[in-house]
């Protein structure tokens, strides 16, 4: 999909001016992030696991190449077929072509990041081949002509009745004439049409979850039981993965599995978890006649090694953007690209370069939830911290950030100069707005002022001052 | 597939690596992890004697929004018919061809019509057997194969299940267990579907609503001896 994250501080406004999007993002605060506080409190063991899933992970990285080729050899081993993309071409290339092969008109499709990664969609339809969306939130988007907004809640900034307005612009020609207002009647509706549709369906295209190098298996997660659907009724299956989706083995997937669920929406589980090896077996009532898996590494194998190499690790729960202030106040759009939130400032940057997206990871207080709450552990704040340091590097920072960074480094520098200035910016802000207790507007800090007062420091000066009238130690530590 | 394709992925994760292909003590330390697969962390909740486990497994799956009875062999087809008629449901189901199902006594349910086989996109009731439950979570597995389509988990609205209280387990790692034994690990089933409730979605508004793509209704029979 085509990147708008170079226009982040104007998407950003755009959001923080949508009632709609406000609206659906309020909810957000209270859903997933609460529901996963419980889910965590119900197994004691959840702190332990989140350690052994960042282990996990860690282990197949260093050794990804291995449990890449393992993985082959089993997939293979059972009739099925592993083919290597090290580009998004090059996996729209093979997937166009396969689904040629069977003379596709349409492949029903179970959500898959990887699969909005490579723009698979505008591929398939600019080649006469229908990408049909299975998961209610895709589908929904899908008729929208919008992209996700978030990586397992695709739809999470759309309100009912704008999905009501959407079903009957849509549905209106298949005969649904009447505008639902109940949630359950529009589950209901979306499950009618898009029966029909998997029943026609010639390829089935789902993401992976996990690849299990030990079995050959390719392992997915839903609640929908979509992906399942796509994975049985067409007569080819194909998984779209990327390098990293490999673990070693069954046992591994199944610490993985006591996380994922759980830091994702608050399950114990997923009402599907489903492995897939190979194509249907010759005494098998139904199933594909064909497996296939795309591996896709598009610029994964370049971070391994590197201190960025711990985003990786992300098994795509979505529990960073749900607990994300920023993500929480502009939702998933804003970001400009495929993945949202924390996680998506660190990849979007990687995957598509620091001076399209070098923007993103500079919206972050650094408050450190995404981290406490990732499942594998990754360090998000420090990975951004990196991003902002090569965007400083590179002067892709604007000239009025570089000047002030410039007069501050000089002045933290100088000690005494720095007291001198501080005390006399502490004394003139107290003078002029200690009668209010805030500024409404002050100059050089309208960004700050536009959206909130800037409180007038309290009496005392500054922390320098107050300390050394109270007798603080003067000398470092 | 393009032998150049595949190497530049290998290649650049190994130069990434700095190192060429996997050797020595790490390669067999990745080996041994293969064939001897270590375990996590224990889950607490899920080391029961078996009476108790079908109690955990009970609570689990209702918890997420199946029903539970139990029945002893002689009473299965009498539970499903009445669970038909409880839901007003039609007396007509999809089901398994599987010696298991076929030793019930459907026979002596002469109102209820029963087609074996995969499941067609008019089907409203399924019945199927499950390969395992697991107690730690209340999820059945269903193992593919010809005594078990895989249609039949997910096409029609209901879905009734009847588990041997014998086959429930502690968790997911006495299943991957049954599995390979089963099976062999290099010859597992085309399709393991471990399934925990009915289907559900929350994408609209982030409110559960059952019965997605799946089926509405998951009812499990639990059987005893």
């Amino acid at each position: 999909m085509q990147s708008t994250a170079h226009d982040f501080k104007h998407n950003v406004d755009d959001a923080l001016a949508d009632p709609n999007l406000q609206d659906s993002l309020s909810k957000l605060k209270v859903g997933f992030s609460e529901r996963r506080r419980q889910a965590a409190e119900r197994l004691p063991e959840f702190e332990a696991l989140r350690d052994a899933a960042r282990d996990i992970k860690n282990h197949a990285l260093a050794n990804l190449d291995f449990y890449l080729e393992e993985f082959e050899r089993k997939v293979a081993g059972l009739g099925g077929h592993v083919h290597w993309a090290p580009t998004a071409a090059d996996a729209r290339r093979i997937i166009a072509d396969l689904c040629r092969s069977v003379g596709a008109k349409t492949v029903a499709k179970s959500k898959s990041m990887v699969s909005e990664e490579i723009a698979l969609n505008d591929h398939l339809e600019a080649l006469g081949i229908a990408p049909i969306e299975t998961d209610l939130g895709e589908y929904i988007i899908q008729l929208r002509h919008e992209p996700p907004s978030h990586i397992i809640a695709p739809a999470v900034h759309l309100t009912k009745d704008q999905v009501a307005d959407t079903f009957l612009e849509h549905h209106r020609a298949l005969g649904f004439t009447k505008r639902l207002t109940e949630r359950n009647d529009l589950v209901a509706e979306a499950r009618h049409v898009l029966r029909e549709k998997f029943l026609k369906a010639d390829v089935g295209l789902t993401g992976a979850n996990f690849l299990v190098a030990e079995t050959g298996s390719s392992m997915l997660v839903t609640n929908e039981g979509n992906a399942d659907l796509s994975n049985t009724l067409p007569r080819m299956h194909i998984v779209l993965a990327s390098i990293e989706k490999v673990i070693p083995t069954l046992e591994d997937a199944a610490v993985l599995l006591r996380v994922l669920a759980r830091s994702a929406t608050g399950q114990e589980s997923s009402s599907y978890t489903t492995l897939n090896t190979g194509p249907k077996r010759p005494d098998d009532l139904d199933g594909p006649s064909q497996y296939h898996v795309v591996i896709l590494d598009n610029g994964r194998s370049s971070v391994l090694g590197t201190k960025m190499q711990d985003m990786l690790r992300c098994i795509r729960c979505g529990a960073c953007m749900n607990h994300c202030p920023v993500y929480g106040a502009i939702g998933g759009h804003a970001y400009g690209w495929v993945y949202p939130g924390p996680i998506g400032a660190v990849l979007t940057p990687q995957l598509i370069g620091v001076e399209e997206a070098g923007n993103l990871p500079n919206a972050s207080t650094f408050c450190g939830r995404c981290e406490s709450v990732c499942p594998v552990r990754i360090p998000l704040p420090n990975l951004m911290r990196h991003w902002r340091e090569r965007e400083f590097e590179r002067h892709l920072t604007p000239r009025a950030v570089r000047q002030g960074l410039a007069l501050w480094s000089f002045a933290a520098r100088r000690p005494k100069l720095y007291r001198r200035l501080s005390g006399l910016a502490n004394r003139l802000l107290a003078l002029f707005g200690r009668a209010h207790g805030h500024y409404r507007t002050l100059p050089l800090a309208g960004g700050w002022t536009r959206f909130r007062d800037l409180p007038a420091p309290p009496a005392g000066g500054t922390f320098h001052a107050q300390w050394a009238r109270h007798g603080g130690a003067r000398t470092r530590p | 597939m393009s032998p150049t394709a595949r190497s530049q992925i290998l290649d650049g994760i190994r130069r990434s690596l700095h190192r060429g292909e996997l050797s020595g003590a790490a390669r067999q330390a990745a080996e041994a992890r293969l064939g001897a697969p270590p375990r996590g962390p224990a889950v607490a909740r899920g080391q029961l004697p078996p009476a108790e486990r079908t109690v955990l497994f009970r609570q689990w799956a209702e918890f997420n929004n199946a029903t539970v009875v139990r029945a002893a062999p002689s009473e299965v087809a009498a539970e499903v018919a009445a669970y038909l008629a409880r839901n007003n449901l039609p007396a007509e189901a999809a089901m398994a061809p599987s010696p298991q199902l076929d030793a019930y006594d459907w026979a002596g349910q002469p109102m209820l019509s029963l087609r074996r086989g995969a499941a067609r996109g008019s089907d409203h009731v399924s019945i199927t057997g499950a390969f395992a439950g697991i107690a730690e979570t209340g999820t059945l597995v269903m193992a593919s194969g010809p005594d078990h389509p895989v249609s039949l988990n997910l096409l029609p609205d209901t879905h009734i299940v009847v588990l041997r209280e014998a086959d429930i387990v502690g968790g997911y790692e006495e299943v991957w267990a049954k599995l390979r034994q089963r099976y062999g690990k290099d010859r597992m089933p085309r399709t393991v579907n471990t399934i925990t409730g009915p289907s559900r979605t929350g994408d609209i508004e982030q409110a559960i609503e059952l019965g997605a793509h799946g089926p509405r209704r998951l009812h499990i029979v639990i059987v005893g001896e």
